[in-house]
């Protein structure tokens, strides 16, 4: 009989046993990442465990790494909050004195990289560090309780963003970091998804193996603080890409003008001008997301903000240099 | 041959780094320590150091990368001061936590507000509480011998702490001295290659580091870090009795002068005990029977040193350069505790000067010895002190 080779590798990097909560996109993006970096070790140094993981305080860390326990299968270590990037360094460099050849991948949240640890992160990629930081970004403060950050979007239910008589919920646009990094001219950048997890693979092995920096970032689902339904994680990843709200690009060596925007599939058309895209007609309605979550629901009421949302989303892939049309629900 | 050179305390610190091999040095600038990151990267670019050498955004970063490396199994170091060490405070606690043996410069200065960049000890005073071993320096010559000292102490397996090392801003940081520069292959037969036996991230046996800790093991995890800071007394004797075999320079965590049938002792730390042994011999010219100590190492605090000086003196005069708000100084604090259930105990009175580079001159001692001479004599003194404040301009 046939044996099929699995798509990715089945050894286990991050165990079952952590504590995360049920449905949880952000284990699972951690679960794939690790995976890819392995591959991407054995194929770069035919040794697929050659990498070390230095991450932030967060959901990801505490459910991971509860004493006298560990999920972790790899080398780990956890300082504090803000300093992921930086305590990465460290690793790398001392790996580069130690002749250790591999990776280390630096792992932090939205707050962690957005908000507390962009220092860290800028100081990091300036320095041109052999290190490939994953930003799992599931736009908010989740391990302590669904508060704000930069990263989350506009509208969103937070318990420091709460709608009410003068509040839509938050009320700026998302802090767009990926492109913040690609400003350090940095060899490699992407936005990924677990709402495609192949695609987010191929970047993850790809980032992993470049020489220097790279900037991941992942967008990831929280069932508890989207208040969306545990099964359907990968389905609203998958929706926000359809929708034009999670653009997936590439842009290398900081270079701007050939940023690589992907199809976002759903039935969108595509117009490509030289083989980059410059349009997109989106054909499902940014509201098949919305619905989904618990966060979103009380902008049903204010469709307002709803098209509000729309105008911001064009602005965004305005700076992507994607004209976009993003079609209302039907009546 | 060991050779001599003059130099700035900052750069004995940066030849202590070069000589103890690290790995991995992450620093920022501050002054007064800017010199340490800076002479160091010459000795990096002129190939006389093989480290990496992290330029770093911030000294939060500086101290994160050195738990990083350290976490990965290299010798650290780095240098800082004041607000630079303030910014670190954080991780401090950390690195104690994860029992890792970094070793930091500092050039004791004040902190912020008003912004002051001139000596005084409240930096390193302030992290007293996280867990690091702190040594401080009287001159050049012990700020570079302490950051070896240091160095064997952090990695010795009974203790496993990070250390720091003070000495003080431009008193002692921009100040010339002779200072003897080992021999290298003395100081690696002193210092050894730092071998890790807990902290490694190597992928041929991955380890979990820095995990959260629920109540049932946080306590005991803090209790390995109060137990590590009680091995290191011992592990201080030992290091400073090699030490002298092998530098021929010697060392104590309390440093006595002229205590034997003293009625007055004078308790300092840093380079103002090098004045106030001065200040004691000439004390002695009038006839005054006065002593002096100098605390090398304050972190683990010599309770035992103390209680055996203690016994000596009928007044310890504490000369400090910090402040702990309605208490004193930290000295007054520790020598309080350390005395406290003694059956027979010395008066203790406290005195707070210098603060922020103020120059402490014979006339500040005056003031000291006049007040401890009251005590001393029965009569009404106040436990704590501000010496030479300027009260006209309050
Ligand atoms: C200096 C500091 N401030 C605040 C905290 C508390 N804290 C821990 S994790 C966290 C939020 C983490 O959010 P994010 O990085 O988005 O990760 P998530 O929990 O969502 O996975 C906060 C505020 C901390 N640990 N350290
Ligand atoms: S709160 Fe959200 S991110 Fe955190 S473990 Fe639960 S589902 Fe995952």
């Amino acid at each position: 009989m046939a044996v099929r080779k699995p798509p990715i590798t089945t050894r286990e990097y991050w165990a079952p046993g952590h504590a995360a909560c049920a449905g949880c996109g952000c284990a699972t993006a951690l679960k794939l990442a690790t995976k890819a970096f392995s591959e991407a070790m054995e194929e770069k140094f035919g040794d697929p465990n050659a990498f070390a993981i230095a991450q932030a305080t967060g959901c990801m860390e505490v459910v991971s790494a509860v004493f006298p326990y560990t999920a972790w299968k790899a080398p780990w270590v956890h300082v504090a909050f803000e300093n992921a990037a930086a305590a990465a360094s460290g690793v790398e460099a001392a790996w580069k004195k130690l002749g250790r050849k591999g990776k280390i991948l630096a792992i932090g949240g939205d707050g962690g990289t957005a908000d507390i640890g962009m220092q860290a992160l800028s100081g990091m990629l300036e320095r041109r560090h052999n290190v490939v930081y994953l930003m799992y970004d599931n736009e908010a403060y989740m391990n302590t309780g669904i508060q704000r950050s930069s990263s989350t979007p506009y509208g969103a239910w937070t318990t420091t963003s709460p709608p009410g008589k003068y509040s839509i919920g938050e009320d700026k646009p998302k802090k767009w970091v990926a492109l913040i990094a690609a400003a350090h001219q940095i060899p490699y950048v992407a936005t990924a998804s677990i709402g495609n997890p192949f695609d987010f693979v191929k970047k993850m092995k790809k980032a992993a193996k470049v020489d220097g920096p790279a900037f991941v970032q992942v967008h990831c689902t929280c069932p508890t603080g989207w208040k969306s339904p545990l099964e359907k994680g990968v389905e609203i990843a998958r929706l926000a890409i359809e929708t034009g709200i999670w653009p997936l690009f590439e842009i290398e060596n900081g270079d701007f003008f050939n940023i690589k925007i992907q199809a976002p599939g759903g039935g969108a058309k595509v117009k490509r001008e030289g083989g980059r895209v410059v349009a997109i007609e989106f054909k499902k309605p940014i509201e098949e997301y919305l619905k989904l979550q618990g966060r979103f629901k009380h902008l049903f009421k204010q469709p307002e903000a709803i098209d509000e949302m729309r105008e911001q989303i064009k602005a965004m892939w305005k700076v992507l240099g994607v004209d976009v049309t993003l079609p209302k629900p039907e009546e | 041959m060991p050779m001599r050179k003059v130099m700035k305390a900052n750069e004995a610190a940066a030849w202590a780094a070069k000589l103890a091999k690290p790995k991995v040095i992450a620093a920022f600038p501050i002054t007064p320590s800017t010199l340490v990151p800076e002479k160091i990267s010459e000795f990096v670019a002129d190939g006389e150091l093989d480290a990496e050498f992290i330029k770093v955004e911030s000294e939060h970063s500086a101290i994160s990368a050195c738990v990083g490396a350290s976490a990965a199994g290299v010798r650290t170091f780095t240098a800082t001061a004041s607000q630079g060490l303030a910014l670190m405070h954080e991780i401090l606690f950390i690195a104690a936590g994860m029992r890792l043996p970094i070793v930091i410069a500092v050039g004791n200065r004040s902190l912020s507000a008003p912004i002051n960049i001139w000596n005084d000890w409240q930096d390193s005073i302030s992290e007293r509480d996280t867990g690091w071993l702190q040594f401080y320096a009287e001159n050049n010559q012990e700020a570079l011998d302490l950051i070896l000292i240091a160095f064997k102490v952090a990695e010795d397996e009974r203790v496993l702490l990070p250390a720091m090392v003070g000495f003080d801003a431009f008193i002692l940081t921009h100040t010339v001295e002779p200072v003897e520069i080992p021999d290298q292959e003395v100081v690696d037969e002193f210092l050894g290659e730092y071998e890790p036996k807990y902290a490694y991230l190597d992928p041929a046996r991955p380890i979990t580091q820095g995990t959260l800790a629920f109540p049932a093991h946080y306590m005991e995890a803090r209790y390995t870090v109060w137990e590590a800071n009680e091995n290191a007394k011992k592990v201080i004797d030992e290091v400073f009795a090699e030490f002298e075999k092998k530098f021929g320079r010697k060392y104590q965590k309390i440093e006595e002068y002229r205590t034997d049938d003293a009625e007055i002792v004078f308790v300092t730390m840093g380079s103002l005990a090098g004045t106030v042994k001065e200040y004691v011999d000439h004390l002695r010219e009038q006839g005054i029977k006065a002593g002096a100590a100098k605390l090398t190492v304050y972190r683990p605090f010599p309770t035992e040193e103390v209680r055996e000086l203690a016994k000596k003196a009928k007044v310890l005069a504490l000369l400090e350069k910090n402040v702990t708000f309605s208490v004193g100084g930290a000295l007054f604090q520790d020598f309080s505790r350390a005395l406290v259930n003694e059956k027979e105990k010395p008066i203790l009175v406290d005195f707070i000067l210098g603060l922020g580079g103020r120059d402490v001159t014979f006339k500040d001692l005056d003031e000291a010895l006049e007040i401890s001479r009251k005590a001393l004599a029965g009569e009404e003194f106040e436990e704590v002190n501000w010496i030479g404040l300027r009260k006209e301009i309050l």
